[in-house]
């Protein structure tokens, strides 16, 4: 009886959000009095396992270090995790919910005949599980019957813990099996000096008021003097503006930054979804009417390309 | 090569839902019932398939009560062959809907499932995921485009990061993500000729699978709401309120 949880990394080091998973684990372990196992499984990550193994609050790490498991392939990595719970009778199973771990989950749980709760914003206790549903509009809380239980935790709603203080020891798992049903070709990172969108301190978004991708250049400069990420409303992605990884909202990248700009965003529910439990929120925009208005703490009626331009000045 | 597409009957995702008072449930009564955005997105990526000559025939699926049927039809309006109607009443979760669709695989056969991303009710992400666990299918997971190359689909994919491409060994199922396509609109002729296409239904009940839900909703509670703060006049004021208030 004890709790899992998936680490996300790229097999050099572990990612921010696996960081908000622990804390999530933590927490469920002071409820249940369980221990919490890390399971590291890539390719050529030793490395990665003995820096989760200095992590207060982790009693193993599990380490499964081989070539089927490099790129996270849900076909391989899910009945290997599934095996795995099997195999040491973990009760838990935690992963941030990052596309990584809603990919590979969901077909892990599946395997495991259990069901999956996405997106855990707060734990009542082992069996009782709060998340979001219709882009934040209502809180559920679910109850489950399952033995197993496995989920995705939202990390904008658990604050990281340090990733110190520890001395787990590392278990070597085998080797997973390559099920030859799909195979990685390439993965296009889009490289960039600014902090991740996903934890980052501020982020600056634009929406369709940008009217086009090269505006975004009038935010990349402030965000460079703020030292902020920058995100876009699914308007904006959906007119082509910028890439999809840069979509904060219900259905992209849902974040609690200190400070979130938003600028020439309208206000729509699902963008609310992605960025209303930031701490400060600023919405410049030209229509006063803007639903963004209602949940900025301070508001700006301008035009954004007076305004930016204004504000990359004065900062 | 068939393909299977999802069809979810889901509130309009414009429409700020409430809350039952028993927080029960959210009260759907009423509200404008539509295809569920990302599913409109899988309809119309195998609607393509279908125009480019890949695929031969395009099944709509639905689970659920009667008036799913209604989701059937506008798929079929915008040019899903066929559709079956798997019927029930009772709640049904996303491992119970990905168990029922399996059943369909092993009759269908399809070379290609498509399901939306995730539904804007439950937004849940995990029914297809689900499926291709049970059926034993490869997954390409928030897909943004797919080419076929001999007894492969090769899936480009939305990650975190930014794009991932991989190879599927075919029959494999997708998942679709928002930059898949843009569907098209439903016209009156084809709405017209939608009717005389066939809906199967099939009776879960008669399916004998176990659909009980794993998870009861306990309560539904409204999030804490968030107020309007104040508008300033100028950028110069916003800066001096910012770092008022050590935000920047």
């Amino acid at each position: 009886m004890s709790i899992l949880v998936i680490a996300e990394h790229n097999n050099e080091e572990l990612q921010a959000a696996t960081a908000n998973a622990l804390s999530a684990a933590k927490l469920l372990a002071e409820k249940t009095g369980f221990k919490v196992s890390l399971l590291i499984a890539g390719y050529q990550c030793a490395g990665v396992a003995a820096a989760a193994s200095a992590i207060a609050g982790v009693d193993k790490v599990l380490l499964a270090d081989c070539p089927a498991l490099e790129n996270q392939l849900a076909e391989n990595s899910a009945p290997y995790i599934a095996a795995l719970v099997k195999q040491k009778s973990f009760s838990y199973v935690m992963a941030p919910a990052t596309t990584t771990a809603k990919n590979v989950l969901p077909r892990t749980a599946a395997l495991l005949d259990v069901a999956q709760i996405s997106d855990v914003i707060d734990i009542v206790d082992g069996d009782n599980f709060v998340r979001p549903i219709y882009a934040g509009s209502a809180l559920e809380t679910l109850k489950s019957s399952d033995a197993i239980k496995i989920m995705t935790i939202r990390a904008s709603a658990f604050d990281a813990i340090e990733l110190t203080g520890g001395e787990a020891l590392v278990e070597n798992l085998p080797a997973a099996t390559d099920m030859g049903l799909s195979r990685f070709i390439s993965e296009s990172v889009i490289a960039s000096d600014r902090p991740e969108l996903s934890n980052a301190r501020i982020v600056i978004s634009g929406g369709r008021g940008m009217q086009s991708g090269d505006n975004f250049t009038l935010l990349e400069v402030i965000a460079d003097k703020l030292g902020a990420a920058i995100g876009a409303s699914r308007a904006a992605v959906d007119a082509g503006y910028v890439s999809n990884d840069m979509q904060v909202g219900q259905t992209g990248k849902i974040i609690a930054p200190d400070l979130y700009i938003a600028v020439g965003i309208s206000g729509a529910i699902q963008h609310l979804a992605g960025m209303k439990d930031s701490k400060i929120i600023v919405a410049i925009n030209k229509d006063e009417d803007a639903a963004i208005f209602n949940v900025a703490d301070f508001g700006l009626v301008a035009d954004l390309f007076e305004a930016l331009p204004e504000l990359e000045s004065q900062l | 090569m068939k393909i299977l597409v999802g069809v979810k009957r889901v509130v309009d995702a414009y429409i700020k839902v409430r809350i039952k008072a028993d927080h029960s449930a959210i009260d759907v009564d009423k509200l404008k019932m539509v295809v569920n955005p990302f599913c409109e997105i899988a309809i119309e990526e195998a609607l393509r398939l279908k125009e480019s000559g890949i695929a031969s025939e395009v099944i709509a699926v639905s689970v659920g009560p009667a008036s799913c049927q209604e989701q059937l039809r506008t798929a079929m309006a915008l040019g899903a062959d066929r559709a079956i109607h798997l019927t029930t009443d009772e709640i049904v979760q996303p491992l119970a809907i990905a168990k029922l669709f399996n059943a369909l695989i092993d009759k269908e056969k399809p070379g290609l499932v498509i399901f939306g991303k995730q539904s804007i009710d439950g937004d849940n992400n995990q029914t297809g995921q689900m499926l291709a666990a049970l059926s034993g299918l490869p997954q390409g997971t928030f897909a943004s485009e797919l080419v076929f190359e001999g007894d492969e689909v090769i899936v480009t994919r939305e990650v975190d990061t930014g794009l991932q491409k991989i190879a599927l060994k075919l029959p494999a199922l997708i998942t679709a993500d928002l930059r898949l396509n843009e569907p098209r609109y439903v016209s009156l002729p084809n709405l017209m000729k939608a009717k005389r296409k066939p809906i199967e239904t099939i009776a879960v009940d008669d399916l004998g699978i176990d659909i009980t839900p794993r998870l009861s909703t306990v309560t539904m509670l409204n999030p804490p709401e968030r107020s309007a703060g104040e508008k300033v006049n100028s950028i110069a004021e916003l800066i001096e309120k910012l770092q008022t208030e050590g935000a920047i």
